[in-house]
């Protein structure tokens, strides 16, 4: 079995657009702001893989990654 | 409106006001993207046209060169009267624009789903039985308007005279200065008489948040107090509107893009995501402040610099098939509420209503058509969507 995902937001280039809390509110969380932040450490679990990818493909500032944990 | 000089080379001359710009810009901004990547013409005393996505994005995130203090072009610049945040620069952006944020966040708008959906069932009630309406005039315009109203504490009724405004400001009021002033003034005007209205009492609506909200410690000034009413009446409407206008442009004809819709409703949002992309409504603009460059190219100061969200949108660099709207695309990172701090604040509310309102339609009306293709209107300047769009649907 491959090492599970972990998803990051950079919030620093985050500014709110919230498509991945729109895509993948399992993974990610608002603030009273509107800004995003991955929910607790970011390992996401089995079978939700395809919406953290979404998240990443869909944020238009480049503000969420996906980090292995391999190493 | 005077007539203008022809334009006959959009690379060097371009006029956004352009009758062939305005109806169909999209073949006009692929020939400059592969051409002349950043346009320029002298017209509106000088202003630059980046079409690629990468020039766009690197304008948006540079305020220090790029500043937001005019964000619209014009023959005859406006003087500077402040919309804060979105006239803004650093620093005094941040803690403008963070005052408004919480109002707009995605829990916040949540909120309005079932107003914003009576609404849409309500005007629908007064056309499904017609077999015929104009989707911009009889739907599309009166969404945003009656929401933002409801939002401010204002009354819905009024929603004919904000969307005059509008069409001074915005439209008139690119060539005629006087129109622009006279909008400027008479909204103003207006939100003095709804905060004198109000005195002491406050009620559960943004004008009453605002007039007891601070800044380092201290109330509005009443000049940042009515310039951000201003924004939040002017920035929802128009947009919010071209947006499901377009939308249902679309949908009258494609009529597969129809049937997959009216059949799973689930696929709305991701088809509204398409839509912004394929058809953004807002071109903001920003005014050069420093020298600096871009990709080779020199941005002087006092001109004006289009950003193009809806031309990077279509930029084959960064889409798979830009021209081709697929309303299940899965991967899209498109721009159409801007990029870099001044991203719309308004984005949560838009999706909303644009997403109920195609709900609604869609499943009331699954299957309508254009009734007259050359009888649709598209507006111009900052924002472009239908003004105009008769479509015909069986009755059920």
């Amino acid at each position: 079995m491959s090492a599970p995902l972990r998803v990051h937001i950079d919030r620093d280039r985050c500014q709110g657009h919230n498509r991945c809390f729109a895509l993948a509110p399992e993974l990610f969380e608002v603030d009273e702001y509107g800004y995003a932040k991955e929910i607790g450490d970011g390992f996401v679990p089995p079978g939700l893989e395809g919406k953290a990818r979404l998240a990443v493909a869909n944020c238009p500032e480049h503000a969420v990654t996906i980090v292995s944990t391999d190493s | 409106m005077a007539e203008r000089p022809p334009v006959n080379d959009w690379s060097s001359d371009f006029d956004h006001t352009d009758p062939r710009w305005v109806n169909d810009p999209y073949p006009i901004w692929d020939e400059l993207r592969k051409k002349c990547p950043i346009a320029h013409t002298d017209r509106f005393n000088g202003v630059y046209f980046p079409s690629r996505h990468d020039d766009v994005r690197a304008v948006a995130y540079d305020p220090e060169h790029f500043s937001s203090r005019r964000v619209v072009v014009r023959e005859t610049a406006l003087p500077p009267v402040a919309t804060p945040p979105i006239t803004s620069d650093p620093p005094e952006h941040a803690p403008a624009r963070r005052l408004l944020l919480p109002a707009f966040s995605p829990n916040a708008i949540k909120r309005l789903e079932p107003r914003t959906r009576q609404i849409c069932a309500e005007l629908i009630d007064r056309v499904v039985g017609r077999g015929e309406c104009d989707a911009a005039i009889d739907y599309a315009q009166h969404i945003p308007v009656r929401v933002i109203a409801y939002m401010l504490g204002i009354p819905e009724e009024d929603g004919d005279q904000f969307r005059a405004w509008i069409h001074m400001s915005l439209e008139q009021g690119i060539t005629d200065y006087e129109k622009a002033m006279q909008a400027l003034g008479e909204i103003s005007a207006y939100f003095r008489k709804e905060i004198g209205r109000r005195g002491d009492r406050r009620g559960d609506d943004l004008i009453s948040f605002l007039l007891d909200a601070e800044l380092d410690g201290r109330p509005l000034t009443e000049a940042h107090l009515l310039g951000t009413l201003r924004l939040l009446l002017v920035a929802g409407i128009d947009t919010t509107w071209s947006a499901i206008g377009a939308s249902l442009w679309h949908l009258a004809q494609h009529p597969d893009d129809r049937t997959r819709l009216a059949a799973d409703p689930a696929l709305i949002p991701t088809a509204v995501e398409e839509f912004l992309r394929a058809y953004s409504p807002v071109t903001m603009a920003r005014e050069v402040v420093k020298e600096t460059d871009i990709n080779g190219c020199p941005f002087k100061p006092g001109q004006m610099v289009f950003l193009s969200f809806p031309s990077a949108n279509r930029d084959p660099a960064v889409f798979v098939d830009p021209d081709k709207v697929l309303i299940d695309r899965a991967e899209n990172r498109h721009s159409a509420f801007g990029l870099g701090i001044h991203r719309c604040l308004g984005s949560n509310l838009a999706r909303l209503e644009l997403r109920v309102a195609l709900e609604e339609w869609m499943r009331r009306i699954p299957d309508f058509s254009l009734r007259d293709p050359g009888a649709v209107t598209w507006s111009q300047g900052t924002v472009r969507g239908p003004r105009r769009l008769p479509v015909r649907f069986p009755l059920r």
